[in-house]
């Protein structure tokens, strides 16, 4: 290699901070570009933990358990080796941030103290405060602002990645990127580029997520030749605090305290919440699931709620149910929950001590990304991908605090796997040969070409059309003719985003045309997700089909593959790397024994097969006539209620 | 507990519109001037969707059309920072600043956006924040590693030592201590941002081994004994950061460093 080696790191989140203080740790050139300032990244969101097997508790946790219960949370579908990795870093990564000065919350003898989460029986979840994510993302942007200040690190904040810059061979050069407020391109030249942008939920319209968060960038990957995988699965939270402008996250710990789900039986009712009584409330979750009441399961809670809204039962026939604490005394509930009950306060303006809260469903995660290999490597040679971009770790569902490991530990493979092929890979003549131009040339047409472009649509308009009917149709519930009825209207807004002018005709820091290249590009992976959901027939995690009920391993047990055409995406399935932990059934009501049984069974070296732990419905369910009837899958559900001894483990699984 | 608590103060009577009058600049160093909007009144709105609702269809009370009011906004969940403007000569972030609640308190039907006025002001309601971040550099706001790679557990700390550190370290670089502080403008003191991280990465078992230096960036020209007293700070600080006792804390441990530096060289 001639001369010095350069990466560029797009996304300046946790994943992106991670891998540029790696490299810049090497010694390497880094590029870190950022939509907006990267201390203000949407990692800042995170509350609740970063979960490590530490085991300071003397449960026998280990990073195995925590392993067998992230795989198992995401029903299988995640490639295990990466979990497996991912579980067996968390404790260092964790005692790491500790070192860099993060202010997580201690024990009586100054050490890190975990607190329990969704998905385990274990203290797992290390955390600073409510604000863990905040915390972590700043604890890394000190660092790579030390680097900065060396000049390491160059920052390019106020930049969004248009494309890639791909040679004659599809191999990834750099890329080419946007500057906010002169809408100057730049080109990038780099020897690898690692994609961090986090997640997509833009697409939505209106999600937990914050503004920058289009997958814009991500797309833009896909259309040049990068493969998106399983894109269908999205996780939607099921209390959020409907907001004019966004879904704000309400905790599960309101439900946890006492928190009952209810809407009036007569929709229309307008009376204050208050003056409706009990006889004309309707308690939906605790009528249908008496045993477990609004402690149903996440998915569970949230599949019900959108359904009752769905049907026009929600209050005042919107999108809105409450979430009722106003019977447990308001000084209880200040002690316990406090500082979630302010986050309402603040934003709705009532006192949830005093006043039902109104909540709804909130798309909060994409599990689906670019595809990368063990190594966090793309299918395009120079490209790398961490973080929510990516779609290795958490199967169909993610468990919660898993987010933000997943995001340090891919920055922390992407980092040293990008360096180990930047050193390997030969510039040629594509500095020489124009690819770099000519890119550049291409993009500032796109650009020239939009702000040119006149007619009567409004961008603002189809973005509200766009996320309104990816809300309704893709995302709790799904239905195959919904599912074609949504794909159809994408390709409407397709065709009338060519029909948009743009209306800011001063062009020094506009908005809106980088907002027409995003409703762009998340239109194009808007597709990939509608289409992914309609060609899988059954339900996994996050993806539930009522005319598929059941989980199709046979079929199904298979990462979806969309590759970019021009016209739709063109789906594949690759086998999915189940070597270490045999599949087996979901099914929390015997959770507390799968773990140990996993454990057993590894350090006996011996395969899991259904013998051991006879608590599990052993694989095999899916010799069960498919498209069992739905009466059935509501009593088996029942069935896992009544059976349950330990809730505690599935009610919180952010 | 108060019954008066029982429900919060509502704007019992709402408008039927709400005003939205935005001190606008076409770019860095233009004119300033002032185009008012009308939109129609809805249940919780707040600034965010008002200026949402403008931006689709940006047509003054007047009726003339002109160019959507531009404007930061990320997190919308008051912990990014970003969208921090001066809303009815008040400084905060405007994702948190319920339409509702600015009626009431200001009466009438108009609400004032401002861009703040103490950075460099790239269009309409958009700062340049650049200074801020090189303070933190300044003050090398950060912990020294001998590397990331694995070196097992952190030191230990008391949780009362974690609280009080934590508290600064919710400092989300917003801009609101230094908007409120008489004493800064063009970078004549650094403010109380950067000497609330002074404190925090001092109070920290490793953070402590690199004092010194941070504090010599406290005594130069710009430095914390530019502060006036005036305390506007802790009272705009959306985190209720201890502003100003992180001021006091770290004004001791200037003068003691001033005074007896020299002998531990």
């Amino acid at each position: 290699m001639a001369s010095k080696i350069k990466i560029a790191v797009v996304g300046g989140g946790l994943a992106g901070l991670a891998a540029a203080m790696k490299i810049a740790e090497a010694g390497h050139d880094v590029d870190l570009l950022s939509v907006v300032p990267v201390k203000r990244s949407h990692s800042v969101c995170a509350q609740g933990g970063i979960n490590g097997a530490v085991n300071t508790k003397g449960e026998g946790d280990s990073p195995f358990k925590h392993f067998d219960d992230s795989v198992y949370g995401g029903d299988f579908l995640a490639n295990q080796p990466p979990v497996q990795k991912m579980c067996e870093m968390a404790p260092s990564i964790i005692y790491l941030f500790d070192r860099m000065g993060v202010p997580f919350s201690r024990t009586k003898e100054g050490l890190l103290d975990f607190r329990r989460f969704g998905g385990t029986l274990h203290h797992r979840t290390a955390f600073a405060g409510a604000s863990t994510g905040q915390q972590l993302l700043y604890a890394l942007d000190e660092q790579v602002r030390r680097f900065e200040s060396e000049g390491k690190v160059t920052k390019y904040e106020g930049w969004e990645m248009m494309s890639l810059v791909l040679d004659d061979h599809q191999v990834c050069r750099g890329l080419v990127a946007m500057n906010l407020q002169t809408l100057e391109l730049k080109v990038f030249n780099a020897d690898a580029v690692i994609m961090a942008t986090g997640g997509p939920g833009l697409i939505f319209g209106k999600s937990t997520n914050s503004q920058v968060c289009t997958g814009s960038a991500v797309s833009a990957c896909y259309q040049q030749g990068a493969k998106y995988a399983n894109g269908e699965f999205i996780q939607v939270h099921p209390t959020s605090i409907p907001g004019e402008d966004k879904l704000r996250l309400m905790s599960e710990s309101a439900r946890g305290e006492g928190g009952r789900v209810w809407v009036p039986r007569n929709p229309q009712d307008t009376r204050n919440p208050q003056d409706v009584p009990e006889s004309e409330r309707n308690y939906f979750l605790e009528e249908k699931y008496p045993a477990y009441g609004n402690l149903v399961p996440r998915d569970i809670a949230t599949r019900e709620i959108f359904q009752v809204c769905l049907e026009g039962g929600g209050v005042n026939g919107e999108n809105q149910v409450y979430l009722d604490l106003t019977h447990i005394p308001a000084e209880t509930l200040t002690r316990k929950l406090g500082a979630i009950l302010e986050i309402y306060e603040m934003f709705v303006g009532d006192d949830p001590r005093y006043v039902p809260m109104r909540i709804f469903p909130g798309v909060h995660y994409s599990m689906g990304g670019l595809w990368v290999d063990f190594d966090q490597k793309t299918n395009v040679p120079g490209l790398f991908a961490a973080g929510e971009c990516d779609y290795s770790i958490h199967g169909a569902n993610r468990l919660g605090a898993n987010s933000l490991v997943s995001c340090v530990y891919g920055g922390f493979v992407a980092a040293p796997s990008a360096i180990d092929y930047a050193k390997n890979v030969e510039r040629k003549n594509t500095e020489t040969n124009g690819v770099h131009t000519s890119e550049l040339k291409r993009q500032q047409e796109i650009n020239n070409n939009l702000i040119k472009q006149t007619g009567t649509e409004n961008q603002y308009q189809l973005h509200e059309e766009m996320g309104k009917i990816m809300t309704d149709n893709v995302t709790v519930v799904r239905y195959n003719d919904r599912l074609k009825a949504t794909d159809d209207k994408l390709i409407e807004l397709q065709d009338r985003l060519k029909r948009i002018s743009i209306n800011d005709s001063n062009l020094w820091a506009t908005q809106a045309v980088p907002h027409a290249r995003q409703l762009k590009n998340m239109l194009e992976l808007a597709r990939v997700i509608t289409l992914g959901a309609l060609n899988r027939d059954e339900s996994r995690g996050a993806h539930y089909k009522p005319d598929f009920p059941d989980r199709n391993d046979e079929k199904y047990l298979k990462t979806t593959i969309a590759e970019w055409s021009g016209e739709a995406p063109i789906l594949s399935y690759e086998a999915v790397d189940v070597s270490l932990i045999e599949p087996r059934k979901r099914d929390y009501s015997s959770g507390k024994a799968k773990a140990a049984g996993a454990e057993e069974a590894q350090k006996a070296g011996l395969p899991l097969k259904e013998g051991g732990t006879p608590q599990f419905v052993p694989e095999g369910f899916e010799q069960k006539p498919k498209n069992s009837d739905r009466q059935n899958i509501v009593n088996e559900k029942d069935a896992q209620i009544k059976d349950g001894e330990s809730f505690k483990e599935i009610h919180e699984k952010d | 507990m108060n019954e008066a608590n029982v429900e919060k103060k509502r704007l019992t009577n709402p408008p039927q519109t709400v005003n939205i009058s935005i001190k606008r600049r076409e770019k860095l160093g233009a004119q300033q001037y002032t185009e008012t909007f009308e939109i129609p009144y809805r249940k919780n709105l707040n600034v965010i969707s008002a200026l949402m609702e403008i931006r689709k269809n940006p047509v003054t009370k007047d009726g003339k059309q002109t160019t959507p009011p531009v404007w930061d906004m990320n997190c919308l969940e008051q912990v990014c920072g970003i969208c921090t403007m001066v809303i009815n000569g008040r400084v905060r972030q405007s994702c948190s600043a319920l339409v509702d609640d600015l009626l009431l308190a200001a009466g009438g039907n108009t609400i004032t956006l401002e861009p703040m006025s103490k950075f460099p002001n790239v269009r309409d309601l958009t700062v340049d924040r650049t200074p801020m971040f090189n303070h933190l550099k300044k003050v090398h706001a950060w912990v020294e590693l001998d590397g990331t790679h694995d070196l097992g557990a952190g030191p230990r700390m008391a949780q009362e030592d974690v609280q009080e550190r934590y508290a600064y370290s919710r400092c989300m670089t917003c801009g609101c201590c230094l908007e409120a502080c008489p004493q800064y403008s063009d970078d004549n003191y650094i403010g109380p941002q950067a000497i609330a991280q002074v404190r925090l990465f001092n109070m920290h078992p490793s953070g402590k081994m690199n004092r010194d230096e941070r504090l010599e960036a406290l005594m130069e020209d710009d430095g914390i004994t530019n502060c006036g007293n005036a305390q506007n700070c802790i009272q705009v600080c959306p985190m209720s950061i201890p502003l100003t006792r992180a001021i006091y804390e770290t004004n001791r441990e200037v003068t003691i460093h001033g005074l007896f530096g020299w002998l531990r060289k």
